[in-house]
């Protein structure tokens, strides 16, 4: 179970890394892409757009299946990570590089799991 | 094989157009295209071989069997294909005048009277061009009815989870909120979950019946009272009507609104994709509704009029008029007892080949009878083996039959559909079942062979998700690669 | 009766036994028995010689003109031999969607060729496989554009009035709202549609030429759609783009319209197919089928269906659109016909259409009472006013074997020629009118 010790979780296997200025790094996990198999394109939302926690930020597209994002935090889009459009293989290579989207202004957030929680989470889930 | 941009030849072409014979005329400066035309310059020999050949990269229903789940892949006849070509249909323009169309109108006229008493309904629109466009067409005739009456909280739309995914999508487009109903146990609607959604906010429930999964759902009745007392309407997509066609009616079901796809049931051709068509047929309280332009008697003869409510028109005309001379020809040739035999046998055949896979396969929700098609379950044989469905239909390319639908309905795990048609030979249905049998066998033989198949097609299995991470949706010239 | 089944009555009496049943009814047996028809009211059926007859009796019942100058959304063009021997090659005809790409490349690879000649002939980016027709196209097209802030669609007034229609229609379904921009001597009036843009509009839809032939200032129309941060659609007749300026040079987002013209017969409206278009920054908000170009495993060339997670099979209820088929055999015959065709024969069409409706402009109005309705450039329609009842000219002539031109709300009348109206058959038109009136 790959699920690095600096991030915290979502039960919708998102990952979150705060930063210091309060802001914070959205992406998909390991256990995500490794579910969703090869991913062909992301769809994104705009800087400046609101985000919802527990609401879609976006999704994730592969040959035959598409999957909603679902933002673990209220707040506003800071930046969104251009380089996946052209990339989004990126994702399955390195899950824990390739985030999604930067959310600034965050005013309330799920409820997250650690490492170990979202681990536990993944194993009952099967 | 190469693309016609690449045979392409400066200079040649088909000399096709006489020369002017009046003066020439000129655009006004500016208005004036300045790309070139980069379209390919091919000899007639050339383009006809170029065809040919790609005719023979292709698999239709005369190639051998084609038995894909909810598509009625059955034989096309030929007389219908050559009575759509008649120069009195062909050759019809269609803005002009109605005396001049008589014929064109009583084509629709007379497959409306037709098609109405096939299906239980009062009226009928040949608008739709296929069958999504149908349910789209049928879901704004319910959005128009309920606000004529004052009626505009409804804005729900009852899905079940088998269902197409067209379905949700209409419903979708019409503004309507999508609520997903489960199955039950016995792959029908689940009655409890059904009841719980109806509410004064539902508009309509959508139900093909018999389902996705083959199954003629026996509540059929209670299922659209239910939807009734609670002020709805109910909708019945006709996908699968090639099973019960001339045995029950949707109308007789409790339905209000259908549509068909005249290319499944009706047997026209489906064109690699269309032209096909998907008329709409309502209840008579819904005629009021439908698109502008139905066909009814006037003091002249048969005119085109626009309902007093219509919803408007779904496309340019009068839908897709080739088709239905196709549709029209076919019924009349198998009238009342043609109509109920063709489904009978296409029920027959499906079960026959069901029970033929039995032993072999995992059937699901495989208890009673199918109806026109039934569903296997490749998920036991994929732990065991890990042989999936795909790899079963990939293996099928290279018997000359043509896969069933994989991986739907959405409900039944690594699924394959098989839908044989009434048109299929007792001979094609054991031979698809022996060669079904032999993949099965080669799954705990060689599984390997199994995961490359297909190994004598075109082309080997494309890499699908290349093309869909850096599309190349066009040819691209050589002046114009980076 | 005519029928299309292979087995015989024992053949099927052996296999429900095979079944354990001894009636057809009983694999019916969830049908609840007071359900059950006993018999449709249908005729019964008829042999094949019987029904062709048949069918061939109603079809003598239509007026097909050996002398056609109407057109408005449907025209008459010359349909090369190779066109339809290609069309009516039996695979092509029997096919279903190519999803199983192994034994469809053929099917894939007529798509992909349609795809680039249809990209070539709009100047535009990526093309899906088609659509219905013309006018669902254009409605598509609206839709694409949507989005949260803006919800309200701008159509010119002199698009066509079902292409408008087909708009409203989808527009009464999503919710979005449609404004008409008036017309102004014959043209989309600019200012009017200046004072229209502003920040709810999603798109503006322009058809060129327009419904009255007219050729727009398609480019500089476009600006100002963008000028107001909304997209610009436009709606074009395929002939007329050998020659004039297409949506790609006119800064277009997307380009649609009716592949009628290009090989396919008049057939009283239909089957038709539906072009659509895009730039590359609206690639995946294309609704339909779209083929694309990969490798298999062994790095052949290879085509698939590609982009299918935005369709409704996989994305439904938040699918964009709810198509799922294409006019595939409609895009092949249009393929075929731009292939046979070629550069030089679109333009050579296209100069022809506009010489003979030039012709026909000139003769026709040389009878006293006929006159030009609007002054300036169009392609090859025009409307001229009549000095008479409209229906009564168009009778007179429909007597001698002319459809006329089609009868507009004010009066006169939309004439069209194409490449198939000789000189001789404009003057005949010509001395006809004379007559009758």
């Amino acid at each position: 179970m790959n699920a690095p010790e600096h991030l915290l979780y979502t039960k919708s296997h998102e990952w979150v890394l705060f930063a210091g200025d309060g802001s914070a790094k959205v992406g998909l996990t390991d256990h995500a892409q490794d579910a969703l198999g090869d991913i062909v394109f992301v769809n994104l939302p705009e800087a400046g757009d609101s985000l919802t926690k527990g609401e879609a930020l976006g999704d994730v597209e592969s040959v035959k299946a598409v999957s909603d994002i679902y933002s673990p935090v209220t707040g506003t889009v800071k930046a969104v990570n251009e380089s996946l459009l052209d990339a989004p293989e990126s994702i399955n290579a390195d899950p824990y590089g390739a985030w999604l989207v930067e959310v600034e202004d965050i005013s309330d957030k799920e409820e997250l799991l650690d490492a170990a929680a979202y681990a536990a989470h993944c194993a009952s889930e099967g | 094989m190469e693309l016609l941009f690449e045979k392409s030849r400066e200079g040649r072409g088909c000399d096709l157009l006489p020369p002017l014979d009046v003066p020439p005329a000129h655009l006004m400066e500016g208005m004036e295209r300045k790309r070139p035309l980069r379209l390919p310059q091919i000899a007639e020999v050339d383009l006809s071989r170029h065809y040919s050949a790609l005719e023979r990269r292709s698999h239709g229903v005369n190639d051998g069997f084609y038995p894909l789940g909810s598509c009625t892949m059955k034989y096309d006849p030929k007389v219908d294909d050559e009575m759509a070509a008649l120069p009195g249909f062909a050759g019809v323009h269609p803005l002009q005048g109605p005396d001049t169309v008589q014929g064109c109108l009583e084509v629709l006229y007379l497959a409306e009277e037709l098609l109405c008493e096939i299906t239980g309904m009062e009226a009928m629109t040949f608008q739709p061009a296929a069958g999504a466009h149908g349910e789209f067409t049928a879901l704004l005739m319910v959005k128009k009815y309920h606000q004529s009456r004052g009626d505009a909280a409804r804005t729900k739309v009852i899905v079940p989870d088998s269902a197409h995914g067209t379905n949700p999508a209409s419903a979708a487009m019409c503004g309507f909120t999508v609520v997903n109903v489960p199955s039950d146990p016995k792959g029908g609607v689940d009655l409890e979950a059904l009841r719980a959604a109806m509410g004064p906010d539902v508009a309509a429930l959508m139900l093909t019946n018999p389902n996705t999964l083959g199954l003629f759902d026996a509540n059929i009745l209670e299922i659209t009272q239910i939807v009734h007392d609670a002020g709805g309407l109910c909708y019945y997509d006709g996908a699968n009507l090639n099973a019960v066609m001339g045995v029950v009616r949707p109308g007789d079901m409790g339905f209000d609104l259908v549509h068909l796809n005249l290319h499944k049931t009706f047997a026209t051709p489906h064109g690699g994709g269309g032209p096909g068509a998907g008329p709409v047929g309502c209840k008579g309280f819904l005629k009021d509704f439908l698109p502008a332009g139905h066909v009814e008697e006037g003091e002249a003869g048969l005119e085109l009029r626009d309902p007093a409510q219509s919803i408007g028109r779904v496309k340019s005309f009068y839908g897709n008029f080739g088709v239905v001379v196709r549709a029209l020809t076919y019924i009349l040739t198998l009238g009342a007892e043609g109509i109920r035999e063709a489904a009978q046998v296409a029920v027959l055949n499906a079960n026959y080949l069901r029970e033929q896979l039995r032993g072999s396969y995992d059937v699901a929700y495989g208890d009673g009878p199918c109806m026109h098609e039934f569903v296997l379950t490749l998920e036991g044989l994929k732990k065991e083996t890990g042989i999936s469905a795909m790899d079963v239909s990939k293996a099928l390319l290279d018997h000359g039959i043509h896969p069933p639908t994989m991986y739907f309905p959405l409900i039944v795990d690594e699924a394959l559909m098989f839908e044989p048609t009434e048109t299929e030979s007792r001979e094609t249905l054991d031979h698809a079942a022996q060669v079904l049998r032999e993949i099965r066998a080669q799954a705990d033989r060689e599984p390997e062979a199994l995961h490359t198949a297909p190994h004598h097609a075109a082309i080997g299995r494309p890499d699908e998700v290349n093309a869909a991470r850096h599309p190349v949706l066009r040819y691209v010239f050589p002046e114009d690669r980076a | 009766m005519g029928n299309y089944l292979p087995s015989s009555a024992a053949e099927r009496q052996e296999m429900l036994a095979s079944l354990g049943c001894e009636r057809i009814d009983d694999l019916y047996c969830q049908v609840p028995e007071e359900m059950k028809l006993d018999r449709l009211d249908l005729p019964a059926g008829k042999s094949e010689l019987e029904v062709r007859r048949i069918m061939e009796s109603i079809a003598a019942k239509n007026t097909v003109f050996p002398s056609v100058f109407r057109g408005a959304g449907a025209y008459r063009h010359y349909i090369p031999a190779i066109v339809k021997n290609v069309a009516s090659k039996e695979t092509f005809v029997t096919a279903y969607t190519p999803y199983q790409a192994e034994i469809s490349q053929g099917v894939l690879q007529s798509i992909f060729e349609y795809q680039t000649m249809i990209c070539e002939l709009t100047g535009m980016d990526v093309s899906n496989a088609s659509v219905y027709d013309g006018a669902s196209a254009a409605a598509e097209a609206v839709a694409m554009c949507r989005d949260r802030k803006r919800d309200t669609v701008l159509v010119s007034a002199a698009a066509h009035p079902m292409v408008r229609q087909t708009i409203e229609t989808y527009c009464f379904g999503s919710g979005m709202k449609v404004k008409y921009v008036p017309m102004k001597n014959g043209f989309t009036d600019e200012e009017a549609l200046a004072g229209l843009l502003d920040g709810s509009v999603a798109c503006f839809y322009l058809q060129q030429p327009n419904f009255y032939g007219r050729i727009e200032r398609a480019g500089e129309i476009g600006q100002a759609v963008h000028g107001a941060g909304a997209k610009y659609i436009m709606g074009v007749d395929p002939i007329a783009m050998a020659v004039l300026k297409p949506p790609g040079e006119c800064g277009a987002d997307i380009a649609v319209g009716e592949g009628q013209s290009l090989g396919l017969p008049l057939s009283f409206g239909g089957p038709y197919l539906g072009f659509m278009a895009a730039t590359q920054a609206m690639m995946r908000k294309l609704p339909g089928r779209i083929v694309g170009e990969t490798t298999d495993h062994d790095g052949q060339r290879a085509f698939v269906l590609t982009l299918q997670a935005r369709e409704q099979h996989i994305r439904r209820e938040k699918a964009s659109s709810n198509i799922c088929s294409n006019q595939a055999l409609c895009a092949m015959t249009a393929a075929v016909y731009m292939a046979a065709m070629g550069p030089e024969g679109m333009r050579k069409a296209a100069e022809s259409c506009m010489a003979h409706a030039r012709y026909a402009a000139e003769r026709i109005c040389s009878v006293p009472g006929f006159d030009m309705v609007y002054p300036g450039p169009y392609f090859n329609e025009f409307a001229a006013t009549c000095p008479c009842k409209p229906e009564k000219l168009l009778a007179g002539l429909a007597d001698r074997g002319i459809l006329g031109g089609l009868p507009l709300e004010n009066g006169s009348i939309l004439w069209c020629a194409t490449e198939m109206n000789t000189k001789d058959e404009i003057d005949a038109l010509e001395r006809a009118i004379r007559e009758v009136v």
